[in-house]
């Protein structure tokens, strides 16, 4: 048992004492109905990922892995961040085939033969963004001090990319809208939503 | 996240057959097909849906395709809530159906989220998405803490003493006054139904949400065409612009004579019942009639007609009438 699952299930241990109604009966919820649920609990398969344009075999690996903890845990591909787990913050926004979609509600088996782009791939064609070779929009993001703790950030670019290219960065109000499925805590909005026009001025203009 | 075995079956019969083998006797164990996984993800991550297997549906041939032609538009239920969104023809001619996907989820979302999927998506109800409280749509029988409890953003219309909770979704209350069909497919073969039969209303049986058998997907959503005098919008109100789901919202179609005179009229409100709700006396007190602000007004008044508010969510009275009339404004071009 890793940290991980030690934490979900303490957590689940913890709330289902608080729940005074709770009793044997209700929480059988949780309990497979049958020994067989077992057998299908440890299916794993083995499989290749197409990521920033390298091909990455991974190894026997859960159905049930989503393709942000692939990144994250078995790629160790880090720059792609785990907020809320539930397709809510966009912290995981990565591309699929071009298109930004939230990593976490990804299953990581289902993205075989699909090219997928995270934050890594962003700056240089080889896909080793350095800190010389940024893509336009991460120079804007630092520009324009477009970030304070930084934790949404790499999902605020991914979708900022997408937005841009997709043609819905012409006002403020229209990335603002465009934008609404990423959160920042630290309130840049402001400053995100200045980098990500001012990267689509200059690359209608180019 | 709950462990589960996966397939990914090619053929529509190797679906239905993969299914049929993971019953549904099982409760919240049974099979579940698998498409863009939006919500699905959410309910396995709070085990909520707790599927022995998953059934990955998306190769399944011709489902993700856009068909248009003179009589009909079919969008495959495959198809993304984004590609139908922005669709040349849908925009033209169903901007019902475009903006009420527009206003849903986030980009992200839209990108991943299919039509089939949406339309099922299960409610947002805070005791529904807490697996360790009760919910008699969760677990039949074992109690609705909503009542009396945590409902301002509960239904108003169409619920029982069982359960209150809302219907979350914008696609399906468009569909409503587009008038579509779903077909469907199963292990018994093949069958079309209005859009209007697809959602049950909670009764007796709130675990018991759709009129689809055990095993049967949407396969495609058929439009019937549109014809000139008819124009259409969605407008959705809730506590922030965007990325949330409505207070209240509707759908509005209305076939409008050269002079204003409503010749006919469908409205269907979302945010505020348990099912896509269609609103026939509100269409009633428009046909006929000359289309100006004080009709709006006075037939919007009747959208609350039933209503039973509960403890937290009386406001949704008043908000939903004001949102039925400027909808209506706002699509006579009168706001």
């Amino acid at each position: 048992m890793n940290r991980r699952n030690f934490l979900a299930t303490a957590l689940a241990a913890g709330s289902a004492m608080l729940t005074p109604e709770s009793s044997a009966g209700e929480m059988s919820h949780f309990e497979p109905p049958t020994a067989a649920r077992e057998a299908d609990a440890v299916q794993t398969m083995t499989f290749a990922l197409t990521i920033n344009g390298a091909e990455h075999q991974l190894p026997e690996t859960p159905v049930n892995t989503t393709l942000l903890d692939c990144l994250r845990d078995s790629l160790h591909l880090t720059g792609t961040k785990k907020g809320c787990g539930l397709g809510q913050c966009g912290a995981c926004t990565v591309l699929v085939d071009g298109r930004r979609v939230k990593s976490c509600l990804c299953l990581a088996v289902m993205q075989q033969g699909k090219q997928i782009t995270t934050i890594e791939g962003l700056g240089r064609p080889e896909g080793l963004g350095t800190p010389e070779e940024l893509h336009p929009l991460q120079a804007a993001f630092i520009e324009h001090d477009a970030f304070q703790c930084g934790y949404c950030t790499s999902g605020q670019i991914m979708s900022g990319v997408a937005c841009i290219h997709e043609g819905h960065a012409g006002s403020d109000d229209e990335v603002r809208e465009w934008m609404s499925g990423n959160l920042c805590r630290c309130g840049a909005y402001t400053n995100i939503v200045a980098a990500v026009r001012e990267v689509a001025r200059r690359s209608a203009s180019a | 996240m709950i462990p589960f075995s996966y397939s990914k079956p090619q053929s529509l019969s190797q679906a239905v057959a993969s299914h049929a083998g993971h019953g549904s006797d099982r409760g919240s164990w049974a099979a579940d097909y698998f498409a863009g996984g939006t919500d699905m993800m959410q309910l396995m991550h709070d085990r909520v849906r707790n599927p022995e297997r998953i059934i990955d549906i998306t190769a399944l041939p011709g489902l993700d395709r856009i068909q248009v032609d003179e009589q009909s538009m079919h969008l495959g239920a495959l198809v993304r809530m984004s590609d139908a969104a922005c669709h040349p023809h849908v925009v033209k001619n169903y901007r019902v159906v475009a903006e009420a996907l527009l206003a849903s989820a986030s980009p992200q979302v839209r990108n991943l989220a299919t039509l089939g999927g949406n339309l099922l998506q299960r409610t947002r109800c805070g005791y529904f998405r807490d697996a360790v409280l009760p919910c008699n749509k969760r677990l039949p029988g074992s109690g609705c803490p909503a009542v009396g409890g945590q409902n301002a953003g509960l239904a108003i219309l169409g619920t029982s003493e069982h359960c209150i909770a809302t219907y979350a979704g914008d696609f399906a209350n468009a569909l409503l006054v587009v008038d579509a069909k779903l077909h469907i497919a199963g292990a018994a073969g093949t069958r079309t139904i209005p859009v209007s039969d697809l959602h049950r209303r909670p009764g007796q049986t709130p675990h018991l949400e759709t009129q689809l058998h055990p095993g049967e997907l949407i396969v495609a959503i058929e439009f019937p065409a549109t014809t000139g005098g008819w124009r259409s919008h969605y407008l959705k109100v809730r506590e922030r612009t965007s990325f949330a789901f409505a207070l209240a919202s509707v759908a509005v179609a209305l076939d409008l004579a050269a002079d204003g005179t409503v010749q006919d009229a469908r409205i269907a409100v979302g945010g505020v019942a348990t099912t896509p709700w269609r609103l026939p006396l509100v269409e009633q007190a428009l046909r006929g009639r000359k289309l100006d602000a004080e009709l709006c007004r006075k037939a919007a008044s009747l959208a609350a007609t039933g209503a039973v508010p509960q403890t937290q969510n009386a406001f949704k009275v008043p908000l939903l009438q004001r949102v039925v009339a400027r909808g209506l404004e706002e699509t006579g071009g009168l706001a």
